[in-house]
């Protein structure tokens, strides 16, 4: 529960156009990006936002297609909320807030096509490449959602898998000697705007999402958007909608500069 | 200042009623210059107050109520009863116990049984903590005999009607006597079940028919052709 | 992941779909309240081959009780497909899917319940798509939203919702499964209308600034249609009985 002076006190802030840690409307908090941490994962990143810490990590395993899609590989995102990120989330399956958070990354990933899913069939309606996306949060201070979609797409990018064979029996065998980097055709960017009161605020901390009325997650590629998620139990007006989305655009072309200069080009 | 209804219409949530320097009364909210409706009802305005008496919705309990409850749980010194409300209601052992007994000491349910119904009035209730009831009081306690049935809450209003007047009428015509519990529990007690039968009837009218106008007058036919036959 | 066929014709040149309608139409639409005898409100919608129940309970107390909130009611929303209502039989377990619905129908309905009203008390919302033909989430917002009215909930509006799609590069109302499928983009969407606050607002698929600025503007145009749908569906038993009564009283 979050004292009524507390909340007071971000609202006061923000009709002077400030915000409880100081920073701007629109200002996005610090952002770090390591990638490759994890050894043992294809693919891996650590973000930071301010004191929001998440974690993403890839794997990769030769499975089937799916019927309807005999030649494209399969790529799957789940993300886990654990204690170790905040003393309000408990162990146990993902609850609500965690299935919202990978199916508003996993449409993200799959409208902008990020992965080239057709370059990672190996024999069309027989074996293809799952791409398993693991997030998972490790500091829990707002703003969960923006800073999972970039540990996710941060380590998609710089993510090494193995090479895959056909031998002359129609086998598949995969040679770990050789790795390659994932086709990639773009790279999505996802920016979270929250509303308190009539202002609209960039990348929310966790003070100020307890506080908020109602969040807009938006999901850019070049100039585009190719998901939304409102969240929240309050409403937003038309107005405030594409006012969010413009300021989340701008947002999303900062931080895909980040993106770039960390793993080099992209 | 436009009004866009009159008394008797049939409004939902959302709906706006007038624009302008009215004051909203029950079920309507006013944000800047608009009178919107929270409730299906049907619209009420009295000298620039608007309001909308519902048709359906849940009881809420006021201090000062009369209700009928169910006993449906036994604490250590007090009973539960059930108003048809989404608290229930705390019932104190003492009252209903004989004045020398210690209510740790009894058992509870030589007293006041599970199932039994007892009339009660609403002694404190802060929306915040349980419903505190009493059943000492003129016309309060438990109820043995006759009938007890259930309504809307929403219709009580209706079948109590201006000053009692549509509940007196009820009484008169079917030499009833009649509990209305605002939680919309009725009990009902006549010397014999045709007469009770009858109450039920008109009361079960009233229900299915407040929201249309001149009912009053169409209980009184009702009752005249009942008498007659 | 379904096939985008691109040069599957959904719409065509004169700007007739599959179903004959025009972009801007929405599915033939039916709401029955108060269909469900047990349940306080209840509603029954029809769009198109898309069939919903929904059912509301409540205000009433909350089990268990620690999940109760001292100062409002907590609303609790299950959006659930019957086995049969798919191509392909589902398993009744929820879904992913399912338990992303059900939060965001949560939360398109809230805010429109007066929830101060009722403290320490809990409303819950059971939906049931009885047959899915697209914009299931919609159609579930239509009904829910009715039979929380029917229930007595007091409410600031009703919502109403409706989705938006886009088809060989036209933005279309009211999806259904088929363009859901084939198209390129799904957008469902709810408001409340007499407030013209936005409830819920999703997208799945790639829209320029300009389309999503019309695709919200069609949708609330919509809205605002089905919000007259389910206030007269509301109001129907009620005319009704009244008329009954009325003529009865005359002979």
């Amino acid at each position: 529960m979050i004292p009524k002076l507390k909340r007071q006190q971000i609202m006061d802030l923000l009709s002077s156009g400030r915000r409880v840690d100081g920073r701007g409307l629109e200002d996005l908090r610090p952002v770090e990006i390591r990638c490759r941490s994890v050894k043992n994962a294809e693919g891996s990143a650590e973000v930071r936002l301010g004191k929001t810490l998440a974690i993403a990590g890839v794997k990769t395993s030769i499975g089937t297609p799916f019927a309807d899609t005999p030649d494209m590989g399969v790529m799957i995102v789940n993300a886990e909320f654990l204690p170790i990120a905040s003393p309000t989330f408990e162990p146990g399956p993902p609850d609500e807030n965690a299935i919202e958070l990978a199916r508003v990354i996993d449409r993200g990933l799959r409208r902008a096509e990020m992965i080239d899913l057709k370059q990672l069939c190996i024999v069309p309606g027989k074996a293809v490449w799952e791409v398993w996306i693991d997030i998972h949060a490790l500091n829990h201070d707002g703003n969960l959602m923006d800073a999972s979609a970039l540990a996710a797409v941060a380590a998609i990018l710089t993510a090494e898998v193995p090479k895959a064979m056909v031998n002359e029996k129609g086998e598949v065998t995969i040679n770990k000697s050789e790795r390659q980097r994932l086709p990639i055709k773009s790279i999505p960017i996802t920016v979270t705007m929250a509303k308190i009161g009539d202002k609209l605020v960039v990348d929310p901390n966790l003070d100020e999402e307890e506080v908020a009325d109602a969040f807009l997650t938006a999901t850019f590629v070049d100039d585009k958007v190719c998901a939304i998620q409102k969240r929240g139990e309050r409403g937003l007006t038309a107005e405030e909608t594409m006012k969010a989305l413009q300021i989340a655009r701008q947002k999303a072309h900062e931080l895909l500069k980040t993106v770039r200069e960390v793993v080099g080009g992209g | 200042m436009p009004i866009y209804v009159k008394d008797w219409d049939l409004v939902v949530p959302g709906e706006v009623l007038a624009e302008g320097d009215y004051v909203a009364g029950p079920y309507v909210y006013k944000e800047g210059n608009k009178l919107f409706a929270t409730t299906i009802g049907i619209v009420e305005s009295r000298r620039g107050v608007i309001r909308v008496v519902p048709l359906q919705g849940p009881y809420i309990p006021k201090v000062g109520d009369v209700v009928i409850g169910i006993v449906v749980d036994y604490l250590p010194t007090a009973y539960l009863l059930d108003i048809n409300s989404f608290y229930k209601a705390i019932l104190q052992a003492t009252e209903v116990l004989p004045p020398q007994k210690n209510a740790l000491a009894e058992d509870l349910s030589k007293y006041l049984d599970i199932g039994e119904a007892v009339v009660c009035k609403v002694m404190r209730f802060d929306k915040y903590s349980d419903v505190v009831v009493s059943c000492k009081g003129k016309e309060l306690g438990k109820v043995t005999e006759g009938r007890l049935i259930k309504v809307s809450p929403a219709k009580i209003p209706r079948l109590i009607g201006k000053k009692g007047s549509m509940i007196n009428l009820i009484k008169k015509e079917t030499g009833c006597k009649i509990v209305i519990g605002q939680n919309g529990f009725i009990w009902i007690k006549g010397k014999d079940p045709a007469s009770e039968a009858l109450a039920e009837k008109v009361i079960r009218k009233i229900d299915q028919e407040a929201h249309i106008s001149g009912l009053t007058q169409r209980i009184q036919l009702m009752l005249q052709l009942e008498r007659r036959s | 992941m379904s096939i985008k066929s691109k040069e599957l014709t959904l719409i065509s040149p004169d700007g007739r779909r599959l179903d004959g309608r025009r972009p801007d139409e929405i599915r033939e639409l039916k709401i029955k309240a108060g269909i469900l005898e047990n349940a306080d409100g209840s509603a029954y919608v029809e769009q198109g081959n898309t069939k919903i129940y929904a059912a509301v309970y409540g205000p009433r107390e909350v089990h268990p009780r620690h999940l109760a909130l001292p100062n409002r009611a907590v609303i609790r929303c299950r959006y659930h497909m019957t086995p049969f209502s798919v191509e392909e039989r589902k398993s009744p377990a929820p879904t992913r899917r399912e338990i992303e619905l059900s939060k965001v129908i949560r939360e398109a309905l809230t805010p429109a319940i007066i929830v101060e009203q009722f403290p320490s008390s809990a409303i819950d919302v059971f939906i049931e798509v009885i047959n899915a033909d697209g914009s299931t989430r919609c159609a579930s917002i239509i009904a829910a939203s009715v039979a929380l009215a029917s229930a007595g909930i007091p409410m600031k509006d009703l919502v109403a919702a409706c989705s938006v799609g886009k088809i060989n590069g036209v933005l279309v109302l009211d999806v259904t499964d088929v363009e859901d499928k084939y198209g390129e983009v799904d957008m469902p969407f709810a408001m409340m209308p007499n407030r013209n606050e936005i409830t819920l607002l999703q997208l799945d698929g790639i829209l320029g600034p300009e389309e999503i600025e019309k695709a919200i503007s069609m949708a609330a145009k919509a809205c605002k249609e089905i919000y007259e749908k389910q206030k007269n569906a509301l109001k129907e038993r009620y005319i009704e009985l009244r008329k009954t009564v009325e003529e009865g009283f005359r002979t």
